[in-house]
């Protein structure tokens, strides 16, 4: 007996990334925010999510990959981990998809060292390749750096 | 089944309330053990506890109620006297009583502690007279709550006939003997809700109780005999009232008729009557604290669409919109008020049990202490109020245990033998101000230091360079103890940190100052409320901010030529004068880093506007240069996310008018990054710690110092012995170094730059030295440095990168510089080598 998960997909750069949908609170268009100096740079600012403010941060800028076109608009994907909820800005959206646990493989030690700690594992969809982003750590990750390299980081 | 829940939860918020008032009660009447009207009181809670738990079936709670009462009776009767030993065995009682509360608020049942050895000392101690009077089982013997009310009032209203037909002084022998049932009647607390939601049993008693208390209220008439038949009338209509109508008409309403009756004709009658009925409290309603959390929230969310239509309003033309909004304005003005008043509470709230504990443990400690409270009904956020509870008890448990000298020492020290605790509160400047002082022996600050030695918190070196200031914020690092002995009150050294962390999580401010032999005065000063603040909006580099009210002192514009004559530059630093008073000045946008850096802050002011926002951080001022003040606004604070706590510049967040997300600043936060106030630096905020805690990396003073290129340079304060300005023409040169001739030695200097190569010829003899002397046990020396640029302290986070190069600590981050930390001592004994000169031994 094989489970299925389903999950909301979504593109940064190259990369197919999914997150579980249960974890997801929404997803919503580009939205005008406020920036905070002397933050990470990951953390692009502060959106008003209908009287709950809530940080936006740059998956680009956690995978370390390049920054995009400021012309492109990203979209906001509305996390939730508890009593916090994140928006984790992607450049694309992509469908809700089901997905078979057989499929899953942990990441290969080829993938770099930066994103690896933050993908939990792949899906070998018959296409393509689906890197589950693990929020979790993502967040806990942001959270020790802003509090390390937040004075660098302006 | 949910009935019952109710009930039982309705007599525990009752009970715990009127346990409070016990403690109290109990602890007035050590000091006047003959004071009958509280001895009544007393008597009455513990009576309608028993009561109640009867009729709840609660039997241990109902026997240790019924013993104490047992008890109570013979002190209310004067057969027995409270002493120090009955008034521990009731306290005991009642904390007995608050613990079986507590299980049956847990888990539903009372336990099957039954509290036998408290039980046999009330036992005891109510035997030690055993020539009770008879009255005492007569009194003792019922049990229920349950009365019959018809009976009752049988019995009263034909008492009152016998009165209303005989003379004024046959009524007073009848009233007291209408009096007499009040007795065997169970009077219920004061705070009660409206009768139609009581179960008809405690309506009755409290009904019974009114009745009573309009014959205690009218009988004060009675010495008027023009007055008598009013009397009659009221309480006739009263009775008549309660006995034909149990729910249709209210008692209270027959209270009203009687009183404003008895109010016609003797208006302190009625007064004292409403009094002692609790007819004020009646009109009060319990509401789930979650409940006005909501409301706090809601009427949050309101205040920011008054703004957003306020804003609105003010762009478009029309007469009717503007008159509307005002309107909208208005009310939601008045409605947030309102809801704030709900949360605020008097502090005796928090106060209530600190008399308790000082009592508890001064009697643990044998010392004698008294508790005087000042400003008792100064109001306060119920957050915050709970926030402050626990640290006020930590606080007032340090200042019995160590503080107050015991009663000998105090003699000794020619002080009276009772030593006295202030609890002190007031409102100043937008905050509340909470005070508790003793006048006990003051902190020991030698102790202290050493203390801290021993516990290697600081370095012998660094203790002996403190000052008395810095010493006592010592006491708040965590495990810190100066007790010489580990006592189950204190000397754990878990107390004093946590207090300031709580502190601190609310917005507040933690201030010491103690005088040897004279006492010791800790002050916590916290915002009134957490959750809607004025605030000042000002715009840097096109984005806005907020800045709390509280800390805003005056605003000061300066234009075109005034800028240059008034901003002046102490070493580079920009001040300005005013009022012939220094005001140091900071750049908010080079602060937060959304312009770069200007190497010369003198260009940046020359050519624009200067908004100067002048803002009070602990005791000290500093400018804030803005680039445009925009208006004051009501906002509502939210938290910042998890991702931004580590930034202390920023105190929360907040949705202005336009929808759109502002951060509030931290005005001491930006103080501290700006190394601006020496007390401020000796308390790190609570946010530049990992949510808010300790994050254990000791602070460390370091000194930074210029060595006339762009790098900075820093070493700690602990390894510089002093610092010398001296001029260039006396150093003189022995085999090939430089030395000067300093305090009767010679002092070998080393120049800095040249040891890390800093192109710095043209002033490698300037007409001034700073010179940093460093001493060890056996050999002392001089490095030269270009400038002092500041004394910043910092947790110490080094990264060893440039690990190789020896004369270096490490490297970190300070005022958002990377800055080298030097390793002095290696400098002074392997530096020189390189450089051919020399730290030589003496």
């Amino acid at each position: 007996m094989t489970t299925k998960h389903q999950f909301c997909t979504f593109y940064v750069d190259d990369l197919f990334l999914g997150i579980n949908v249960q974890q997801v609170q929404e997803v919503i268009r580009y939205q005008e925010m406020t920036r905070v100096p002397l933050a990470p740079v990951a953390i692009r600012g502060l959106i008003n999510l209908r009287g709950q403010i809530v940080t936006a941060i740059d998956l680009r800028c956690w995978l370390g990959m390049p920054l995009r076109d400021p012309q492109e608009l990203p979209m906001n994907v509305i996390v939730h981990d508890g009593s916090n909820a994140v928006s984790l800005l992607v450049d694309r959206i992509g469908d809700v998809i089901e997905v078979n646990d057989e499929l899953f493989e942990s990441p290969p030690s080829t993938v770099r060292a930066n994103v690896r700690g933050l993908i939990q594992g792949a899906y070998k969809l018959s296409d393509q390749l689906l890197l589950l982003l693990d929020t979790g750590r993502a967040l806990a990750e942001c959270d020790s750096r802003s509090a390390q390299n937040g004075r660098l980081a302006s | 089944m949910e009935m019952v829940d109710d009930i039982v939860k309705e007599f525990l918020v009752e009970s715990y309330e009127s346990l409070d008032q016990l403690d109290k009660d109990l602890m007035a009447l050590e000091d006047a053990p003959d004071d009958k009207s509280r001895l009544s009181s007393v008597f009455r809670t513990i009576h309608t506890i028993k009561g109640t738990s009867g009729f709840l079936a609660y039997p241990n709670l109902e026997h240790l109620a019924h013993v104490g009462e047992n008890l109570l009776v013979l002190l209310r009767d004067g057969a027995l006297r409270l002493n120090a030993e009955i008034a521990t065995a009731l306290l005991a009682m009642v904390d007995a009583v608050r613990s079986i509360l507590s299980r049956i608020e847990s888990a539903g049942t009372e336990g099957d502690e039954t509290y036998e050895g408290l039980i046999a000392t009330l036992e005891r101690l109510k035997n030690r007279e055993p020539a009770a009077k008879p009255a005492v089982p007569a009194l003792a013997a019922p049990q229920k709550i349950e009365i019959d009310v018809e009976q009752v009032v049988r019995e009263l209203s034909l008492e009152v006939q016998a009165a209303v037909t005989c003379s004024p002084a046959d009524c007073k022998l009848a009233a007291q003997s209408v009096g007499k049932p009040r007795a065997r009647a169970k009077s219920k607390p004061k705070t009660k809700p409206p009768a139609s939601s009581m179960p008809s049993n405690s309506t009755h008693s409290e009904l019974k109780t009114q009745i009573e208390n309009h014959f205690e209220a009218t009988l004060k008439l009675e010495a008027d005999s023009h007055s008598e038949t009013t009397f009659a009338d009221s309480a006739a209509v009263a009775i008549e009232a309660a006995a034909h109508d149990d729910h249709a008409v209210s008692p209270k309403k027959a209270l009203a008729i009687t009183e404003s009756r008895a109010g016609a004709d003797g208006g302190s009658a009625s007064a004292e009557g409403g009094d002692k009925s609790g007819s004020v409290t009646d009109s009060s309603v319990r509401i789930d604290v979650q409940l006005l959390d909501k409301l706090m929230n809601l009427v949050g969310e309101l205040v920011l669409a008054r703004n957003q239509i306020m804003q609105f309003s003010g762009s478009i033309e029309d007469a009717a919109m503007s008159a509307a909004s005002q309107r909208l304005n208005l009310i939601t003005t008045e409605l947030q008020a309102g809801v704030m008043k709900t949360r605020m509470q008097p502090i005796k709230n928090a106060w209530a049990k600190l008399p308790r504990v000082v009592r508890d443990l001064s009697i643990s400690c044998g010392k004698k202490i008294q508790v005087v409270m000042e400003g008792e009904d100064t109001e306060l956020d119920k957050t915050i109020l709970e926030a402050i509870k626990d640290p006020l008890t930590h606080i007032v448990r340090n200042s019995v245990d160590h503080g107050i000298e015991s009663s000998d020492v105090r003699v000794k020290n020619g002080k009276s033998a009772e030593g006295t605790l202030w609890l002190r509160a007031y409102h100043e400047g937008g905050q509340v101000i909470i005070e508790i002082a003793d006048d006990g022996g003051g902190i020991n600050l030698d102790r202290v230091r050493q203390k801290a030695v021993e516990k290697g918190m600081v370095t012998v070196e660094q203790a002996a360079a403190m000052s008395d200031r810095e010493s006592i914020q010592l006491i708040l690092l965590p495990g810190f103890s100066t007790a010489a002995k580990v006592t189950n009150v204190s000397g754990r050294g878990v107390g004093m940190d946590v207090v300031k962390t709580n502190v601190e999580k609310i917005g507040g401010m933690l201030d010491i100052q103690s005088t040897m032999g004279k006492g010791t005065t800790l002050r916590i000063k916290i915002p009134l409320t957490l959750a809607i603040i004025p605030a000042l909006i000002v715009t840097t580099a096109s984005d806005r901010y907020a800045i709390p009210q509280v800390s805003l002192l005056e605003l000061v514009r300066l234009e075109g030529e005034h800028v240059k004559k008034s901003i002046e530059y102490v070493h580079g630093a920009p001040v300005y004068r005013l009022r012939g008073k220094l005001l140091p000045l900071v750049d908010l946008s080079e602060r937060l880093g959304v312009v770069p850096p200007n190497a010369d802050m003198r260009q940046s002011f020359e050519d624009r506007i200067v908004n100067i926002v002048v803002l009070r951080a602990n005791d000290r001022q500093y400018g804030l240069v803005v680039d445009k003040v925009n208006d004051t606004a009501e906002i509502v604070v939210k938290p910042l996310s998890r991702q931004l706590k580590g930034i202390g510049e920023y105190a929360g967040t907040t949705i202005m008018g336009d929808g759109s997300v502002a951060l509030i600043l931290d005005v001491m936060g930006l103080a501290i990054a700006a190394g601006l106030t020496g007390d401020v630096r000796d308390q790190p905020h609570a946010n530049n710690g990992k949510d808010g805690s300790h994050s254990g990396e000791p602070t460390q003073t370091l000194l930074v110092v210029d060595l006339g290129d762009a790098r900075r340079f820093a070493l700690p304060t602990s390894m510089v012995a002093r610092l010398e300005k001296v001029s260039g023409s006396v150093v003189e040169y022995t085999d090939g170094r430089e030395v000067i001739q300093y305090r009767g030695e010679i002092l070998p200097v080393v120049r800095l730059s040249n040891v890390f190569g800093a192109a710095d010829s043209d002033s490698s003899h300037p007409e001034e030295l700073q010179i940093i002397v460093y001493a060890e046990e056996d050999y002392s020396c001089g490095f030269a440095v270009n400038r002092i640029v500041d004394i910043v302290e910092t947790e110490l986070r080094l990264k060893t990168t440039r690990g190789e190069h020896d004369n270096l600590l490490g490297t970190t981050v300070i005022q958002e510089r990377v800055t080298d930390v030097l390793n002095l001592r290696n400098l002074a004994r392997h530096g020189t080598k390189d450089e051919r000169l020399g730290a030589s031994r003496r």
